[in-house]
């Protein structure tokens, strides 16, 4: 059994990132919009952490940055929340497609 | 001085009456105007004659002779030491004699026009461009620099332009309007370009210290002055050339006289005041204000006003005889009559015994004032009572219209120039001066006046007598209001022949003695008899002698009665040349070119954006791929950069 190393990490992110960027751009639901958007902020937080753990061991750089990021994520995800429900009690949907009025 | 202000007033009067009329033309009723501009010209008439007898009898003269006085200087425009525009008021014997010509002549036509134009729409404002135009006029006359009387000068086009039109339903009286307007700004070019090198060469505009600089005989620049500068001409001789161009526009001189007979299609009252006793004479006035530089500083420009003026002269007597609108005959006739004021100019001499010309031309200037406003005042109250300018319309109305027929055969015998009538006396002075001068500008004058004599008579005797041409025209003459101008005009051709004019105007500003020769006068005389005989022959009687004279012309009668077709060379070099040859590029540059140009950035935007509207589309999504693709292709650029 192979130790993980820093590729395999990189990988996991890449993957994480991309899924989420997927499913960014393909969902008509904004919920799972936020969600996919989730995925990449924690695929971020990932590459943070697996630098620190295995290429610079004796800094804290990037612990603090993903609990930056995290902390950021959950005030975000509070604003979304309320974007969408506001947007949901106006149009009656939370479809991506029905905030198209907007750019009026 | 207390003078100042009565000159400033005579003026100021007419201005005021405008201002009055002009605002408030709505309010006032068409009686209520021609009362308040009657009275403010009556008062502005009486300063006149105020003026003009303290003047020439009191206060205007020393040992030397008249004073030219400066009755009024605002600093206006000063641009350095040299080169300053101030409004003036010049007092001195012509524009004394023009104030006073304009403010009796435009009192009568004020009056005349109470009746005249009765019932008309618009009398408020007719009422306010007379006042205008009368303010303009006396302005003009009183010009003290080259610059006002420009200024003043074209006043008196906009308001003659004004009134040409006033009847601005009928498309010919507009058309007649804009023609005489473009006409005589086509000359004003040429006078304003005159201004600028005359004010060039005399370091000043003002008149006094600019005919002073360029009479300076004596200075030794002077000969560099009249040194020949530019195609064979002194800078001068161009200058005042362009100034006569202007004064050409202005006059009716050919071959810019198309616009005179046209502007008859203004109310008839008009005509008298501003096409044939005040405005057209206005470049008279203006060579006679220049005329000591014309005659000492460019004496052969004045071969070429006696050439025109003796052709203008000749050639508007010969179509005069063919034309059958009673109006456009006495249009003529003015314009020929102009001819003899500026020949008469052409031929004087400056200062002296040779200054005869000037003083022929301003006396002649004075008496037709009065005698070609009663002939337009007189036609006035024909056209009033048959309805019609044309002649066919008119005959036998001497019984109808008594008045009238007496003092326009006044008038007719004044401007045929026969004794005592005031025609008679100016005539004579600008017959001898000419004489003096050269035998064949004697010779075209003495057939002009023959001419003169015979058109005159044949609208005369076709008015009055001849056949009646319809039966029952019921309209007799137009009231008190009519009749009494017709009557102090008529008073004024009887008696104006009497005044020694050489006591009081003259090129040199001192008394010339003027004698009778009852030897010299006989020729005239007998010359204009004659052509009263001849139109009484033709035309006294209905009779098919004049028709048949006519046809035994052919192409000269022809050729006159279309007016020697100036119009249509007029029409063919503006039509077919000046519109193919530039105004067509010109239109094709401005709406290919310069349009294009504009057009053409509109359309490329519109374009552009119309490809790039799509990007816009407010799907989020579609954007933040958009924002995935650009930031991974600056990341892409970005690693090839720096690796």
């Amino acid at each position: 059994m192979m130790e993980p190393g820093l590729y395999h990490m990189l990988f996991i992110g890449a993957a994480l990132f991309f899924i989420g960027i997927y499913g960014f751009l393909t969902r008509r639901n904004l919920i799972t919009i936020l969600m996919s958007f989730e995925l990449i902020l924690n695929s971020v937080c990932l590459n943070f952490i697996a630098f620190n753990r295995y290429v610079w061991t004796d800094k804290m750089d990037g612990l603090f940055f993903t609990v930056f990021i995290i902390a950021i994520a959950a005030a975000e995800a509070a604003v979304a929340i309320a974007i969408i429900i506001h947007l949901y009690r106006s149009h009656g949907s939370i479809d991506v497609n029905s905030a198209e009025n907007l750019k009026h | 001085m207390p003078q100042t202000a009565l000159i400033l007033l005579i003026p100021l009067l007419p201005l005021l009456g405008f201002l009055i009329l002009g605002l408030f033309s709505r309010r006032i009723s068409g009686p209520l105007s021609s009362g308040i501009a009657t009275s403010f010209i009556a008062l502005s008439a009486g300063l006149a004659i105020l003026l003009a007898h303290g003047y020439f009898f009191e206060w205007g003269s020393d040992a030397a002779g008249f004073r030219q006085i400066r009755a009024l200087d605002i600093p206006w425009l000063i641009f350095d030491r040299d080169l300053r525009i101030d409004m003036g008021a010049l007092v001195d014997p012509i524009s004394v004699m023009m104030l006073l010509v304009v403010s009796v002549v435009s009192l009568m036509v004020h009056v005349y026009s109470s009746s005249y134009l009765k019932g008309e729409a618009r009398i408020p404002v007719y009422y306010a461009f007379l006042g205008l135009f009368t303010f303009s006029m006396m302005g003009l006359v009183l010009s003290a620099n080259l610059f006002q009387i420009y200024i003043f000068w074209e006043l008196v086009g906009v308001s003659s332009f004004l009134l040409i039109g006033y009847y601005y339903q009928k498309p010919s009286a507009v058309a007649a309007a804009k023609k005489a307007f473009i006409v005589t700004r086509f000359a004003d070019l040429g006078f304003l370009i005159g201004i600028l090198v005359l004010g060039y060469e005399a370091r000043s505009l003002d008149f006094l210290t600019l005919i002073e600089r360029l009479t300076a005989v004596d200075d030794p620049d002077f000969q560099a002055l009249i040194a020949p500068s530019f195609l064979g001409c002194s800078a001068i001789t161009w200058g005042l050339a362009l100034v006569f161009m202007g004064g050409m526009g202005k006059s009716a001189m050919f071959p810019l006289h198309i616009w005179l007979p046209d502007a008859m299609e203004g109310p008839t009252p008009v005509s008298a005041l501003i096409h044939a006793a005040t405005m057209v004479v206005a470049g008279v006035f203006l060579l006679a204000r220049l005329f000591p530089v014309y005659a000492i500083a460019a004496p052969d420009i004045l071969n070429w006003i006696t050439g025109i003026g003796v052709f203008s002269a000749m050639f508007a007597a010969i179509i005069a005889t063919t034309q059958t609108d009673i109006k456009r005959v006495l249009a003529y006739s003015t314009m020929s009559q102009i001819g003899f004021m500026m020949f008469s100019l052409g031929v004087s001499g400056q200062g002296g015994e040779a200054g005869l010309g000037y003083m022929a031309s301003q006396f002649h200037l004075f008496t037709h004032a009065f005698f070609k406003a009663l002939l337009f005042l007189g036609a006035g109250s024909v056209i009033h009572a048959v309805h019609s300018n044309e002649m066919v319309d008119m005959g036998g109305l001497r019984k109808q219209l008594p008045v009238t027929h007496l003092t326009f055969l006044i008038a007719c015998l004044a401007i045929a120039g026969i004794p005592p009538f005031s025609g008679f006396f100016s005539k004579e002075e600008i017959l001898m001066a000419a004489s003096q001068r050269s035998p064949w500008v004697f010779g075209a004058a003495l057939f002009t006046s023959g001419l003169t004599a015979f058109y005159m008579f044949r609208l005369y005797f076709r008015i009055f007598w001849n056949r009646p041409a319809g039966e029952g025209h019921g309209h007799g003459e137009g009231g008190a209001a009519m009749v009494l101008p017709l009557t102090i005009l008529a008073a004024a051709t009887v008696l104006s022949g009497f005044i020694p004019f050489g006591h009081f105007v003259t090129s040199d500003l001192k008394p010339l003695e003027t004698h009778l020769h009852p030897a010299f006068s006989i020729a005239p005389v007998m010359i204009a008899v004659l052509g009263i005989l001849l139109a009484a022959r033709f035309h006294k009687n209905a009779s098919d002698r004049a028709e048949r004279f006519a046809a035994s012309l052919r192409g000269l009668y022809t050729a006159a009665k279309h007016r020697f077709y100036i119009d249509e060379v007029y029409l063919f070099i503006t039509r077919r040349i000046l519109f193919n040859g530039i105004g067509r590029p010109a239109a094709w540059f401005d709406r290919q070119v310069v349009d294009g140009l504009i057009n053409g950035a509109g359309t490329a935007t519109l374009a552009l954006s119309h490809k790039i509207r799509g990007l816009q589309s407010g799907k989020v999504q579609q954007y933040a791929l958009i924002f995935l693709v650009a930031v991974i292709l600056l990341a892409l650029a970005a690693i090839s950069r720096w690796t």
